[in-house]
């Protein structure tokens, strides 16, 4: 597989904070990585580093071999870089047609209309295109978000902690949706849910204190001794 | 009936409603009407960045005045035709906005409101200080020779309403055109969550600054073409209180809608002009207007009209 993204070194301080630590990573083409990691790890910073939310300090990012780290982040989502966000940011007063036919039509001039019905038949809100955003529930606004991010068509998808504040019944939902979305669109997805990572993830990267502790499969992630101890908590993992 | 059909309905009845005032009203209301229609494309410009995409201004009165000393500066010194004058008023609004977009757009919120205000005072003491080429204070009276467009005395008062129309007819249809295009919708967006709407791939500056000279080009057609149909061109017009006026207007008839402008224009200018005949503490009225706006329809008269039950007007 071609790597889709890759980082090399990447490094942000905040006063005397280490966030991210000359971090190494590889985005493989078409694969859900799972990006793990205690409180305060540094996994929201890394990918703001990564969407451009947050300036590189040192490092590089590369996106299909094109070195993007000076990009700002509107041109990165251009690139195909779509970032969702953790806390629900939807356009709370405009309709759902609206929230989504903003993304579309950032993505292309095109058939607008089209491309909204697309992503919202894909996340299930369709028929709600007139429903004002801060109306919906917090399910369906979680979902609206996630619409938003596909309506960009990215290569790479972001997805910050997507099934926070979901109920069991629609995480299923969600992984069945984020499963049909490989391998045309990349997924990097940073996830608290234990179970929905084990399950969904090809691969695993675990931080801890801004560097990468572990990489690899799920399998190999548990039984990772270090990840164990740094983060599950030895013997009475559970999470 | 879509919200499309409905919206360009409702506008264009408003405009021929607006053109047959002229048969009906007495000549003063007449000649009220065009500065109305005029003082509502000022205010429909400010609107477009205010209104639509949030850029709280209090600079406008700089587009403004530079819309009239463009128009009447050439006029003046250069002896240029009314046309074409009128055409440099629109374009010196909008290259002024440019300028302090450029500049002002590093800045949001309160310093964007504090930023805008300093330019215009700059501009302000600038026409006085340059007062051998500007007529300072006491500003010039633009020659009634100079006030001819396309054969047509402006200075009569069938051809001056004519021209106000045609220039508020523009202002307003272009308007609706734009917030219902998909750039609207983007204007919208930079308002409602500016972090949002780069993260979906748009560059706020460049959303906010070409909003700005839009609007600077609505301030400068407006403030040239009140030169030219009124006659009259002073350093009294880039004065703050002609930057609060647009705004006034706009929070009246409803901000980020596309007849909030003249409704609030129409509304304020008769409230002024009926209140100043009974008391000289007119302006003590129009305060009382406004803190009654802010307690019982914060979002103007339109606003306030599609909460409740208009939802499809633009």
């Amino acid at each position: 597989m071609a790597a889709m993204i890759e980082a090399k070194g990447l490094t942000r301080c905040f006063g005397g904070l280490r966030a991210v630590d000359g971090v190494d990573f590889t985005l493989e083409s078409g694969e859900i990585h799972g990006l793990i990691g205690p409180n305060g790890a540094g996994k929201t910073t890394f990918v703001s580093l990564l969407s451009g939310r947050v300036p590189v300090q040192s490092g590089t990012i590369r996106l299909q071999g094109e070195d993007i780290t000076q990009l700002p982040a509107h041109q990165r989502v251009r690139k195909g870089v779509a970032y969702t966000f953790q806390i629900t940011s939807v356009y709370p007063r405009l309709s759902v047609f609206d929230n989504v036919a903003l993304a579309s039509q950032s993505h292309s001039a095109g058939n607008v209309a089209e491309g909204v019905a697309e992503a919202l038949a894909k996340v299930g809100l369709t028929g709600l295109e007139q429903a004002i955003a801060g109306t919906l529930s917090y399910g369906h606004q979680r979902l609206l978000e996630v619409a938003m991010g596909l309506a960009l068509k990215p290569l790479v998808l972001i997805l910050d902690e997507p099934t926070q504040g979901l109920a069991s019944g629609e995480i299923d939902g969600f992984k069945t949706l984020i499963r049909s979305l490989v391998p045309n669109t990349t997924i990097l997805l940073i996830e608290h849910n234990m179970d929905v990572v084990m399950d969904l993830a090809h691969r695993i990267t675990v931080l801890n204190f801004g560097q990468v502790l572990a990489i690899g499969t799920p399998t190999q992630i548990r039984q990772n001794r270090a990840v164990q101890e740094a983060y599950l908590g030895g013997d009475d993992a559970a999470g | 009936m879509s919200a499309g059909t409905k919206a360009w309905g409702l506008h264009l009845l408003v405009l021929a409603l607006v053109f047959l005032a002229q048969f009906v009203l007495p000549s003063y209301h007449a000649t009220n009407l065009a500065r109305i229609m005029v003082l509502a494309v000022f205010a429909m410009g400010y609107n477009l960045a205010f209104g639509y995409t949030g850029l709280l201004s209090l600079g406008h009165a700089l587009f403004f005045a530079a819309g009239l000393y463009g128009m009447g500066l050439p006029i003046w010194h250069l002896e240029v035709a009314a046309f074409p004058a009128l055409i440099l008023g629109l374009l010196a609004g909008g290259v002024m906005a440019g300028l302090v977009g450029i500049l002002a757009l590093r800045t949001a919120g309160v310093s964007f409101m504090i930023v805008t205000l300093m330019f215009a005072q700059a501009g302000y003491l600038t026409l006085l200080y340059l007062n051998s080429w500007t007529g300072g204070d006491e500003g010039f009276v633009v020659a009634r020779s100079a006030r001819v467009l396309f054969g047509f005395d402006l200075a009569s008062d069938t051809p001056r309403f004519i021209a106000a129309f045609v220039l508020f007819a523009a202002g307003l249809l272009l308007c609706l055109w734009l917030v219902r295009s998909p750039f609207g919708r983007v204007m919208v967006a930079m308002r409602e969550n500016e972090e949002r709407s780069r993260m979906l791939g748009y560059d706020p500056f460049r959303v906010k600054l070409i909003t700005l000279i839009l609007s600077g080009v609505y301030a400068g057609g407006a403030g040239a073409a009140y030169g030219l149909l009124f006659g009259y061109v002073g350093g009294s017009f880039a004065t703050i209180q002609y930057s609060i006026l647009p705004m006034l207007y706009v929070l009246l008839g409803g901000a980020g809608t596309v007849l909030g402008p003249f409704l609030g224009a129409l509304l304020m200018f008769y409230l002024i002009d009926i209140t100043s005949g009974y008391t000289d503490a007119y302006f003590f009225v129009v305060g009382a207007a406004l803190v009654a706006l802010v307690l019982f329809a914060p979002k103007g008269i339109l606003g306030s009209l599609r909460e409740r039950v208009l939802q499809w007007l633009p």
